[in-house]
């Protein structure tokens, strides 16, 4: 497996002609190549790669062709964008004119650094035909139509374009990408919505703070502040429709998650009795009573986050004297430590967010008196630094368990931005406007509008 | 048949006039009146040795109760345990609040924008309920204190400064009840 390079690349294209049509043709078809050593000498320059083979640390290099139709050239920007968000895509300028259906000159292609090429029409039906053809085998690789809204422009039109985008990223890599996903955050006391490549922030609730995703796509749980509690509610950010999932005065419950199966919701309350401590609830999201599942004895337990699975729950608590990571089962038991005492630090470890796939907890970190974004692996326990500029604070991992979301006040004012973990390459998300903090990523959206 | 002395008028018609804020006095002084601080009606001067009553002197009382009651206390970083500052604070609230067994607060938890966000909304409600144990441990019912918290979402000071940060790790005391008529301790 190839080193993770650090992303500086823009720009460098792939020489050409690597190896012949034969070694093309056994890459495709999954093969052991025939002559390994001639295909992995000088042509292959730092980090992007030429053959449709996802290698970690490389991006492959794709070109979107010129579409033709009134919002063609929104589509191929949309698409590129997306290629190149997803980090594991090198964007080729493109050449020559769109001719839907006509034949792809491979030599030229190859010639100008692409190892595939997107080539897409607007059917009459306003659905978009997409072709991917293997430069190197001379052919087209896959194919398929997508529905797209006839309201173009709009934010459900834009998501159908990302649908493709993610689509194209699966017929390459195996995997499907991210582009069709939001991200929920906390804005002038309201919950907003940015889609993941950054366009179209809007506020969908009129209060509310530290929001969460229901695994559907469709609802955002979050907290309010009112004068004399806190209490969580439920939003369907289609129809706007609102619901208290909790209402108790003197009671301050914050930071709710919904399961990844939907029907709960874990949350922090603390009580008026024991004001001084807070404690984990799980309870069902249709509403109904909360359960408690840590035991405080004057401690504050809270931001809980749910394995993929449902299994489990990482959460911060002060148990110690200082707050640290820990893990639980779902209803609470067998809770470990996974964050230790460093050394002389004024250790405070929060927010912690689960990588799909389990491996990773994200979580942030005071250090030398800033919070930074850590990751910790959960198998050997090795801890990574991602950010070192600024106070990063709150991460949230994306659905493709290699992006991580989070703020920062790196630029200034405390904004969101994204790092790649593989690459550590860092991209802002939302700009401008006022500060942007608590984000959380959502599941990938397929039917939502 | 009983005569009715004019002094027994006045006497008699003096809490009435005091009672309803009239803004006409019951005895117009011959002299003309001192300038006071806008509060109606003037105070009485009746020409026999009745001593005044003064109006002003008792808003300024109950505003100074109320200012007591809802006087701010300031926290260290990272620390909910109350400063000296703070304790005499507490400690002017307490004559106040045992004068005036209706009265009842709410302590607010506020928190500088360090760390993490929701963990400050924890630790603002730890600072308020330590303002609120040191008052229950003192004598003052629990049932008469509410805590709450807003973390950092509520700065009085914006910026990043160390000031700005000392000005909003704070505890805000508001009346709930029992807030008019403050009988000065």
């Amino acid at each position: 497996m190839s080193s993770a390079t650090r992303s500086t690349r823009r720009g460098s294209h792939a020489s050409r002609g690597v190896g012949g049509p034969l070694l093309a043709l056994a890459i495709s078809l999954g093969v052991p190549a025939l002559a390994p050593h001639a295909a992995s000498a000088q042509e292959r320059p730092t980090g992007v790669s030429i053959t449709l083979v996802y290698e970690a640390g490389k991006r492959i290099a794709i070109m979107v062709l010129p579409i033709a139709g009134a919002s063609g050239d929104s589509i191929k920007t949309i698409i590129q964008r997306d290629l190149d968000y997803s980090d594991r895509f090198q964007h080729v300028p493109s050449i020559g004119a769109p001719v839907a259906g006509q034949p792809i000159n491979y030599a030229l292609m190859a010639r100008a650094g692409a190892a595939g090429v997107v080539q897409a029409q607007l059917l009459p039906s306003g659905w978009l035909r997409v072709q991917l053809h293997d430069v190197t085998a001379k052919k087209v690789l896959s194919q398929g139509d997508f529905p797209l809204p006839t309201a173009v422009n709009t934010d459900g039109w834009r998501l159908g374009v990302h649908a493709i985008s993610d689509q194209i990223e699966e017929w390459v890599s195996g995997q499907e990408g991210i582009a069709a996903s939001r991200i929920a955050f906390t804005r002038d006391d309201r919950i907003w919505v940015v889609d993941s490549d950054g366009a179209s922030a809007r506020a969908v609730t009129p209060r509310g703070m530290s929001p969460g995703w229901h695994p559907s796509g469709r609802y955002l749980v979050y907290h309010v502040l009112d004068e004399d509690r806190h209490r969580l509610v439920v939003t369907d950010v289609v129809t706007g429709a609102q619901r208290s999932l909790t209402n108790e005065k003197g009671s301050l419950d914050n930071s709710p998650a919904a399961s990844p199966d939907g029907k709960s919701v874990v949350f922090s309350r603390s009580v008026e009795a024991t004001a001084s401590a807070q404690d984990l609830f799980v309870m069902p999201f249709d509403g109904g009573r909360p359960v408690r599942i840590s035991v405080a004895r004057g401690s504050i337990n809270g931001t809980p986050s749910w394995s993929a699975d449902g299994r489990r729950v990482a959460f911060q608590s002060d148990r110690s004297g200082r707050s640290e990571i820990y893990i639980a089962d779902a209803d609470g038991s067998n809770v470990t430590l996974l964050t230790a005492d460093a050394f002389g630090e004024r250790n405070l470890r929060t927010n912690p967010s689960w990588s799909p796939d389990g491996r990773l907890l994200a979580y942030s970190s005071m250090i030398g008196g800033t919070m930074q974004i850590l990751t910790i692996n959960l198998r050997d326990r090795t801890v990574r630094q991602l950010t070192s500029e600024g106070n990063n604070k709150a991460p949230s991992f994306a659905p493709d368990g290699r992006h991580i979301v989070f703020s920062s006040t790196r630029g200034g004012t405390e904004q969101l931005w994204i790092v790649d973990v593989e690459s550590g390459r860092p991209r802002q998300l939302v700009r401008g406007g006022s500060v942007s903090r608590l984000p959380e990523w959502s599941p990938r959206l397929t039917n939502t509008p | 048949m009983p005569r009715v002395s004019r002094l027994a008028v006045l006497l008699l018609a003096l809490p009435l006039a005091l009672g309803a804020c009239k803004k006409k006095p019951v005895v117009v002084p011959p002299e003309p009146m001192a300038p006071v601080t806008p509060v109606n009606p003037p105070p009485s001067t009746p020409a026999n040795n009745v001593p005044a009553v003064d109006d002003a002197a008792v808003r300024r009382a109950i505003e100074a109760a109320r200012a007591t009651l809802t006087q701010s206390i300031y926290y260290d970083y990272d620390s909910d345990v109350l400063r000296d500052d703070a304790r005499a604070t507490l400690d002017e609230k307490l004559r106040v609040l045992n004068a005036n067994p209706s009265a009842r607060l709410r302590i607010e938890g506020h928190t500088d924008e360090r760390g993490s966000d929701e963990y400050n909304l924890a630790l603002g409600r730890r600072r308020a309920d330590q303002a609120k144990r040191y008052l229950a441990d003192r004598g003052i019912d629990a049932s008469r204190i509410e805590t709450m918290s807003f973390g950092r979402e509520r700065p009085t000071v914006s910026g990043s400064s160390e000031e700005a940060w000392a000005q909003n790790r704070r505890g805000e005391f508001q009346i709930v009840a029992g807030g008019t008529d403050l009988k000065a301790p």
